[in-house]
C-alpha cells in the first residue's frame, strides 16, 4: 500500500474498544486532507468477528493478522506491528493511547526509528505530511509537531479527543459493505515474553458510582486526609455520592470503587462536582460526558476548568464549609 | 543484581509566563522537580535490593539526561538510597524532550551498565510521553510490562501486575533481565532523613558526555520521533462559566445549580 493511515484496532477482553471507531473516524479526516486511503489492521484471533464493526464507509482494506493468538500480549503485538509497517510501509499509523499500546507501540517506533507522538489530541495532514498536536508541561501549553524525514509516523490518538466523525459515521458500526479484506502471515511463533496467569476483573466494591446521578468527586486538592470527614459529611448532606481521583484511592483515602478515570470507573452523573482535582487527561476520560461539571480549584490555570461547564477559583474548604452552612 | 532507574527533573510552569511570536518560551518561567513517577520506580528498586535473601548483592543505579537541573533530583535520589548517580549530557542535547531520542541515549548507558532489571517511571508529569521506557525495551530487546502495580520476585523472574483500562488488574510472569514501567501507588516512597542526605554526597556519582558512550548528537537527533514546530496556548474557548465572588456567594450558586440539574 505504501503511503496512507493504517489504523491499528483495539480489542480487549471485552471487545472491539469504542476508541477503534474514533481511529478510524481520524483515519478518515486524513485521508480528507490527502493522506491516502485508510486501512484498518485487526490483530489477533477475535480479528475476523469485528470486521464488520470497522469496515466503516470509507475504509478500503481490513487487515487480520495473528489469528493464533487469543489475546493481547505486548510482544506479539510488537512484532506483528513492525512487520504490518514493514510489509506497507504506511505514511501514518493510528493507534489509541491506552494501557495496551503504550506497553508495545513505543517499541516499535524506536526499533523502526519511525516518527511517533503519544497521547496525540490533534491531527492534521498539512502539506505533505501529518502534524500534530499534544500537550506540554503538564499541558499548560500545546506543542505543535511535524515529523520531517520520517516515511512512517505513528501516532497514539488520545480516546475522546480526535476523530470528531466518530459519531456520526462509524458510531453505527460499520456496513461491510466496500472494504476488501486481506490477511497477513507473520512468523510469530516464540516471540511472546510475558505468561498471563491471571486476569483480575475490577472489583465490583461497595458502591457503583457509575449509577450516581450527583457525584461529589475529590481530588489531591484534600490535602493529606485528616479533613476527609469534612467532605464525607457534605456529600450525605448534598445527597451526592463520593468519588474521586486517583492518587486519593492510592493514599488509601478512598476504595477502588470509587476511583474516576481511565483506569477506575467512567462516569455521566447529572452534576459532577469536582472538588481540588487538576483534570489530567486519565482522570477527564472518565467524567467528561457528566452533563453538568462544576469545579472549583485554587489554581485559575488547572485544567479542569477547560472540561468544566461551571468553575470558580476558590479554596475547597471554604466552598464546603459554606455550603454545609447553607444547607444545614 | 543491577538495577537501572532513569529519573527526570521535569519542568513546570507555575505563574505567569509569555509565549514569543515563535512559539517558544522563556525558560525563566520553568520550575524544576523530581517527576513523581520516579519516587516510586526508585522505591521499588531499593525494596526489590532489601528484599532479596542475604547473598546476591544488588546495586541500584539513577541514571539521568539533563543538565545541571537533574543534579539536585539524582542527590535525592541518592538520599533516598540509590548507591551510585549517572547523569549524561551535551549541550547539543539542549531542547531535546523526545521519548525516543531520550531512550537512545539510556540504551547507550543500559548497553555499558547492563542491568539486569530496568525500572522506568509510566510518565513523566511534563510531557506524558509515556513512551521512554517501552522505546527503551525495544532497542535493547528486553521484555517489558507497561504500567505496574505489583512486583513480586519469582524464582529467577518476576510475576507483575499491569493495570488496564477500566480497572481490571492482569498478572504476568516474565523472565530478566526486564523492563518495567511503574505505575504511582505500587508502594510508598520513603523519605531521605538527614543522614541519608549526608551520606548521599560521599556516594559515587558520575557526569557523561554522548562520547563517552559512543555515541552522536546526530544519531540522536535523527531518532527522535517528532520535532516541535512551536508552542500554543490551550484553546479556552469552551472554557467554564466562572462564578465569581466569596466563598459564600460560590456555594450560593453551586446549590441553586446543582438543585436546577437534578430536578431538570
Ligand atoms: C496509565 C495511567 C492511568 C491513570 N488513571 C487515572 C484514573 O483512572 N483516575 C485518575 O484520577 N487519575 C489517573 N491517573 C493519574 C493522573 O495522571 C493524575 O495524576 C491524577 O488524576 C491527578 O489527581 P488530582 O487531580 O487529584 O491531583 P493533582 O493533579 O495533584 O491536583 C490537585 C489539584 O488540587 C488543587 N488544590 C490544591 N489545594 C486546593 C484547595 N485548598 N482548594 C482547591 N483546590 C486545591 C490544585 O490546584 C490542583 O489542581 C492515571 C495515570 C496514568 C499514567
Ligand atoms: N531525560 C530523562 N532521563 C532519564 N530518564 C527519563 C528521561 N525522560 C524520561 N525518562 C524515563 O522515562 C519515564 C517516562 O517518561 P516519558 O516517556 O517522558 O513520559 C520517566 O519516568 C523516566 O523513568
Amino acid at each position: 500500500m505504501s503511503g496512507g493511515v493504517l489504523v491499528l484496532g483495539e480489542i480487549g477482553d471485552d471487545g472491539l474498544r469504542p476508541s477503534t471507531l474514533e481511529l478510524i473516524a481520524a483515519g478518515l479526516e486524513l485521508a480528507d486532507g490527502g493522506a491516502g486511503r485508510v486501512a484498518v489492521a485487526l490483530i489477533g484471533a477475535d480479528a475476523p468477528a469485528h470486521v464488520q464493526a470497522v469496515s466503516v464507509a470509507g475504509v478500503e482494506e481490513v487487515i487480520l493478522a495473528a489469528p493464533e493468538r487469543e489475546r493481547f500480549e505486548a510482544h506479539v503485538w510488537e512484532a506483528a506491528l513492525g512487520a504490518l509497517i514493514e510489509a506497507r510501509r504506511p505514511a501514518v499509523v493510528l493507534a489509541g493511547h491506552t494501557a495496551d499500546s503504550l506497553g508495545f507501540a513505543p517499541a516499535v517506533a524506536a526499533r523502526l526509528r519511525l516518527g511517533f507522538a503519544s497521547d496525540v489530541t490533534w491531527v492534521a495532514w498539512e502539506q505533505g505530511g501529518p502534524l500534530a498536536r499534544r500537550g506540554a508541561y503538564g499541558e499548560r501549553l500545546i506543542a505543535e509537531l511535524d515529523f520531517p524525514a520520517k516515511e512512517t509516523v505513528l501516532l497514539l490518538l488520545r480516546p475522546g479527543a480526535c476523530g470528531a466523525r466518530a459519531d456520526a459515521d462509524a458510531g453505527a458500526g460499520g456496513t461491510g459493505a466496500s472494504a476488501r479484506i486481506s490477511r497477513v502471515e507473520l512468523d510469530l511463533d516464540g516471540v511472546a515474553r510475558t505468561e498471563r496467569i491471571e486476569l483480575r476483573e475490577a472489583p465490583a466494591g461497595e458502591v457503583d458510582i457509575a449509577k450516581a446521578d450527583f457525584l461529589l468527586s475529590i481530588g489531591r486538592g484534600v490535602g493529606g486526609g485528616e479533613r476527609i470527614g469534612e467532605l464525607e459529611r457534605l456529600a450525605r448532606l448534598m445527597g451526592a455520592t463520593l468519588s474521586g481521583s486517583g492518587p486519593l484511592v492510592e493514599a488509601g483515602l478512598l476504595s477502588r470503587a470509587r476511583k474516576v478515570g481511565q483506569s477506575g470507573r467512567t462516569v455521566a452523573p447529572r452534576v459532577y462536582l469536582a472538588l481540588g482535582i487538576s483534570g489530567a487527561a486519565p482522570h477527564v476520560a472518565g467524567m467528561s460526558k457528566a452533563r453538568t461539571i462544576i469545579a472549583v480549584n485554587s489554581d485559575p490555570g488547572a485544567r479542569i476548568f477547560d472540561v468544566a461547564h461551571y468553575g470558580a477559583v476558590a479554596d475547597l474548604f471554604e466552598v464546603a464549609a459554606e455550603l454545609e452552612r447553607q444547607l444545614s | 543484581m543491577k538495577i537501572l532507574v532513569p529519573v527526570k527533573q521535569v519542568a513546570s510552569i507555575d505563574g505567569d509566563f509569555t509565549l514569543d511570536g515563535a512559539g517558544e518560551l522563556d525558560p525563566r518561567a520553568l520550575h524544576w522537580q523530581a517527576n513523581e513517577w520516579d519516587a516510586f520506580s526508585l522505591e521499588a528498586a531499593l525494596q526489590l535490593a532489601e528484599s532479596s535473601s542475604a547473598g546476591e548483592g544488588f546495586e541500584v543505579v539513577v541514571v539521568t539526561v539533563a543538565d545541571e537541573h537533574g543534579e539536585e533530583g539524582l542527590r535525592a535520589c541518592l538520599a533516598m538510597g540509590a548507591d551510585r548517580a549517572l547523569r549524561v549530557w551535551d549541550p547539543a542535547l539542549a531542547g531535546v524532550d523526545d521519548p525516543l531520542a531520550i531512550a537512545a541515549v539510556l540504551a547507550a548507558v543500559a548497553r555499558r551498565e547492563d542491568p539486569g532489571l530496568i525500572l522506568c517511571g509510566v510518565q513523566s508529569s511534563d510531557s506524558a510521553n509515556a513512551a521512554t521506557g517501552v522505546a527503551l525495551a525495544g532497542l535493547l530487546e528486553l521484555p517489558r510490562v507497561a504500567v505496574v502495580t505489583a512486583i513480586e520476585q519469582d524464582g529467577g523472574g518476576l510475576t507483575v501486575q499491569r493495570e488496564l483500562d477500566g480497572g481490571a488488574v492482569e498478572v504476568l510472569r516474565l523472565s530478566l533481565p526486564a523492563l518495567l514501567t511503574i505505575q504511582t501507588g505500587i508502594n510508598e516512597p520513603r523519605r531521605a532523613n538527614l543522614r541519608a542526605i549526608k551520606l548521599a554526597r560521599s556516594k559515587p556519582s558520575a557526569t557523561l558526555a554522548l562520547s563517552d558512550l559512543d555515541l552522536d548528537v546526530s544519531d540522536v537527533r535523527e531518532v527522535a520521533g517528532a520535532r516541535t514546530v512551536r508552542l500554543l496556548e490551550r484553546g479556552r474557548g469552551e472554557g467554564a462559566s466562572m462564578i465569581e465572588g466569596p466563598a459564600e456567594a460560590i456555594a450560593g450558586r453551586i446549590v441553586e445549580l446543582v438543585t436546577r440539574e437534578l430536578r431538570a
